[in-house]
């Protein structure tokens, strides 16, 4: 998953002070260390914030969020715990599932490795805000008809980077499926399912070897 | 005898999941997403030695991080804690940040203990002890018929083999807790359960409540596999916290807790000997194993809860038997049932060594099956599955396939009981027409309220969707837990026994017949302002037990990374009367990626010099991804005479035996040991052993 726009963000991110700091190789920059550092701080300092809550604002799904978060406080959280949109799961809160997948100026993103302030001042739309007047999505949609659930925690995630996936490539080939969800783990199986929901939903025939077979007629 | 009707409308039909919009929406409310006012966070405080004696713990200064409303100690006074990652102390506040500041701050004094978290290790007199008074391995468990040793010296084949399978870890997404609410009035968990029933059992004896005030509510879990029938640890503690903050507590586990203290399938050392007739019969069988649960170890279970030993020589029949099986404990967390416990254990040692033999004979394995298998119905499914898989133009002699990308292919069959009884139901019908269900058992994915949906709907006469399925809260009729693949068949027949009695009185009631479907309202108009309200419970000869099944896998393996592949599964397996077509082929493709995580991905890895559990996350305890999985190819096997049966665990049972057999029939050499990591084929193929764990 790309990080979107590092550099917009309210800090001067390590990547964009690198570049200011000139195309050092590594190596010399791995050596000045310490001059990374002071000058990170320097750079930072007009800025900083906590460790106490601070004000801040987050758009959700076109509606403006207005919160009082310690800067640790991810995304997820102050999605899940402090403003009651649970349809976006913790699950490993360290990026390898995708449970928490939301999109970030529709960018898929793990909501459980994005701080909350860094999301500030971009569209994040969760799986709350895919419904259009109370119709789903077509890949909501498709996710049902396919069966592409079971118990259900992981598909908020799995209909999120689909939703991506989509919206960029809109007629995807398996791999190209494979791709997207990558990030994405299910632990009751879906797989099979979800990549039939993916086709389904973006109107390619859909292949589905199951067949059932009356036990009676049987020699 | 009740049986079910002749013509089905809904039942076995492709009907979409009923809470379907609920889940892809964001809108169903899992235990871990209830909100109840005023509520707060919790964390658990855990062991980090493998096994100590504590001697005290602190609370004051964690009591005093800003937003911290509660702390306990799980069992106060000096304790000995066995294995790393036991509960110590938890902590409520007004947000994770408080908690973790909390947990900090705990100050626990401890003094650490010998310990052994390696099985071999375990098992010799000069180790560690987990227990003081008893031995880490357990005496044998032993079965004993026949003259084995005669019948061994009489045989034309004898094959000997050394096989083991890891410790493997549930990892439901959703992992183990409860949000608590207790106060004067009484206990009201949201759990995330399999059992709402064991829970609220498990919370009254366990807080001293009584049960009149308990009440627990499951209405969706994100997976349980077998490890989420209590209320565990982490409910009691969250109870605790709730009731001295006087608030409620939301108390679910950490992925890392989730690793090393909620259960998990015991490991399996097996040494076996089969011996048969020059024409292929089996004669003889011989297995000593070992394997452990932990700390809960020792205890006979006959694997069905959660204790080492397994089902030997699994789904054949030998004349001639001798069985010895140990546990051994070691200092881990206690297993728990695990998606058909013990059974996928007891396939692969038995279908491993089934193959050797084929090899010693110089045949064609699943020809050895065909000829051994004392069930009907799997020989059918061979048949059928062989013929799907094109099996005859796919086997080629072990290691015969050319180039460095070697494909093979294998097969295994398997059992399981299932049944299951003892549901009870209740039907409201409201005079506007409207219907609801309610029954006490719960939803884990597997598709419950959409079964239900869909025998309603049949027996009243109705569309699935005028249906309302309530489930899933201990004040409705109780049910059992959903455990064993016995959900289905305990709950269709009461749901039959509610709708044949709710319509049989709505007509005698209201003196409407409801032969034609669109009476259904005029009849419901007439029962005034309230609802006709009916029970309902689990009749004979609606559902049964015993489930066969099949599998076959195509591998290819590149001999150059030892990378294994799967290609195709294919499955053929009895569904006895199929009510929820499409939620029961979901399953099938489940227990089938399950299965392949345990043939290639998954293991716990344990440090032998630190206790620790090495791979707590989802980058090193790897699961099966959607990348992996392989072309499916289902056959259900429609035997409605039989009633319904469960098929949630019988479909996880053969497919690491099935892809260890072909990629033992790819290399021409095999991997005896699960999972079948790039690092094992890799030693297999130099001739080195491979048994040892990982690390």
């Amino acid at each position: 998953m790309n990080d979107p726009n590092p550099e917009d963000g309210l800090f001067v991110s390590r990547r964009s002070f690198l570049k200011s700091f000139g195309t050092t190789a590594a190596a010399a920059a791995t050596a000045q260390v310490e001059v990374v550092a002071q000058e990170l701080q320097k750079a930072n300092a007009e800025r900083t914030l906590g460790p106490g809550a601070v004000p801040l604002t987050l758009r959700v799904n076109g509606k403006s969020l207005q919160l009082e978060l310690e800067p640790r406080v991810t995304l997820l959280e102050a999605l899940r715990n402090h403003s009651n949109q649970t349809g976006a799961k913790e699950v490993c809160d360290r990026a390898t599932c995708g449970a928490c997948t939301v999109l970030m100026d529709g960018t898929p993103i793990y909501s459980c490795s994005k701080l909350a302030i860094e999301a500030q001042g971009h569209e994040i739309t969760t799986i709350e805000g895919l419904a259009k007047d109370g119709q789903l999505s077509a890949v909501q949609q498709a996710f049902i008809e396919q069966d592409g659930l079971m118990c259900g925690y992981c598909t908020p995630g799995f209909v999120m980077s689909v939703t991506a996936l989509l919206r960029k490539n809109p007629k995807p080939t398996a791999e190209q499926v494979k791709h997207a969800c990558a990030g994405n783990l299910c632990r009751c199986g879906t797989y099979p399912r979800v990549m039939q929901a993916v086709f389904k939903a973006a109107g390619l025939p859909v292949a589905s070897k199951t067949e059932v077979i009356p036990y009676a007629k049987l020699a | 005898m009740p049986s079910w009707p002749e013509k089905r409308t809904f039942i076995g039909s492709h009907t979409t999941r009923v809470d379907g919009p609920a889940k892809v929406s964001g809108t169903a409310k899992y235990p871990s997403d209830v909100q109840p006012d005023g509520w707060l966070y919790g964390m658990i405080l855990r062991s980090k030695w493998a096994k100590a004696k504590i001697t005290n713990i602190n609370l004051e200064q964690a009591l005093k991080v800003p937003g911290i409303k509660a702390a306990v100690v799980d069992r106060p006074g000096e304790r000995t804690v066995r294995y790393y990652g036991e509960e110590l102390a938890a902590v409520a506040g007004t947000s994770k940040q408080a908690c973790l500041d909390a947990l900090r701050l705990i100050q626990v004094e401890a003094n650490p203990l010998p310990f052994v978290v390696r099985e071999d290790d375990a098992k010799e007199d000069s180790s560690p002890r987990v227990w003081d008074d008893t031995p880490n391995l357990s005496k044998p468990r032993v079965n004993e018929k026949g003259e084995v040793d005669k019948a061994f010296g009489d045989c034309s084949a004898v094959v000997e083999g050394f096989y083991t399978t890891p410790v493997q870890l549930h990892h439901p997404l959703e992992t183990h807790g409860n949000t608590v609410s207790w106060t004067d009035e009484g206990l009201t968990a949201w759990s995330s359960t399999q059992g709402i029933g064991s829970v609220k059992d498990g919370f009254a004896g366990n807080l001293k409540v009584p049960q009149s005030q308990v009440r627990v509510i499951t209405e969706y879990m994100g997976g349980g596999f077998g490890s989420k029938f209590g209320q565990g640890a982490e409910g009691s503690l969250a109870a605790r916290l709730s009731k001295e903050a006087k608030a409620p507590v939301k108390l679910f586990l950490t992925r890392f807790d989730e690793s090393l203290a909620v259960g998990n399938r015991p490991s399996s050392f097996q040494k076996i000997k089969l011996g048969a007739t020059a024409d292929g019969k089996l004669q003889a069988f011989e297995l000593e194993s070992y394997g452990t649960a932990g700390i809960g170890s020792g205890g006979v279970s006959e694997g069905g809860g959660g204790g080492a030993e397994f089902p030997a020589p699994y789904i054949y029949t030998v004349p001639n038997i001798r069985v010895k099986q140990s546990g051994v404990n070691i200092d881990a967390g206690s297993a728990r049932a695990f998606r058909a416990p013990g059974h996928p254990t007891a396939s692969f040692g038995m279908e491993s060594i089934m193959d050797e033999l084929a090899v010693k004979l110089g045949v064609d394995p699943l020809e050895l099956r065909l000829k051994n298998d004392p069930s009907e119905v799997r020989r059918k499914e061979y048949q059928i599955g062989s013929e799907r898989f094109g099996w005859k133009s796919k086997y080629k002699k072990p290691g015969t396939s050319s180039g460095p990308l070697k494909t093979g292919v294998g097969c295994a069959g398997a059992t399981w009981g299932g049944g299951g009884r003892g549901t009870q139901a209740e039907a409201h019908i409201n005079p506007d027409g409207t219907i609801e269900i309610r029954c006490g058992t719960q939803d884990l994915g597997t598709g419950t309220r959409t079964l239900i949906a869909l025998i309603a709907a049949d027996l009243l006469g109705l569309k699935p969707e005028q249906i309302t399925v309530r489930v899933g809260d201990t004040q409705f009729p109780p049910s059992g837990g959903s455990g064993g693949s016995t959900t289905a068949a305990s709950v269709s027949p009461a749901i039959y026994d509610v709708c044949t009695k709710a319509r049989t009185e709505l007509q005698s009631k209201t003196g409407v017949s409801l032969v034609e479907a669109d009476i259904w309202f005029a009849a419901c108009k007439k029962l005034g302002v309230n609802p006709l309200v009916v029970s309902g419970e689990w009749q004979e000869g609606l559902s049964s037990s015993g489930a066969g099944g099949v599998q076959f896998a195509e591998v290819e393996v590149d001999i150059e990374t030892g990378f294994t592949r799967v290609k195709k599964i294919t499955c053929v397996q009895d569904g006895g009367l199929i009510v929820s077509k499409l939620t029961c082929e979901s399953q099938v493709n489940g227990g089938i990626l399950m299965g392949i995580g345990y043939a290639l991905y998954e293991e716990r890895i344990m440090d032998r010099l630190s206790g620790v559990v090495l791979n707590p996350n989802f980058e090193t305890y790897k699961l099966t991804g959607l990348a992996d999985a392989p072309e499916i190819d289902i056959v259900l096997l429609d035997m409605p005479e039989r009633g319904v049966i469960g098929i949630g665990e019988p479909v996880t049972i053969p497919t690491a035996s099935a892809v260890a057999n072909a990629v033992a029939n790819a290399l021409g050499v095999r991997v005896p040991s699960l999972p079948i990591t790039p690092a094992r084929v890799l030693a297999a193929l130099a001739g080195k052993s491979v048994t040892t764990p990982s690390a």
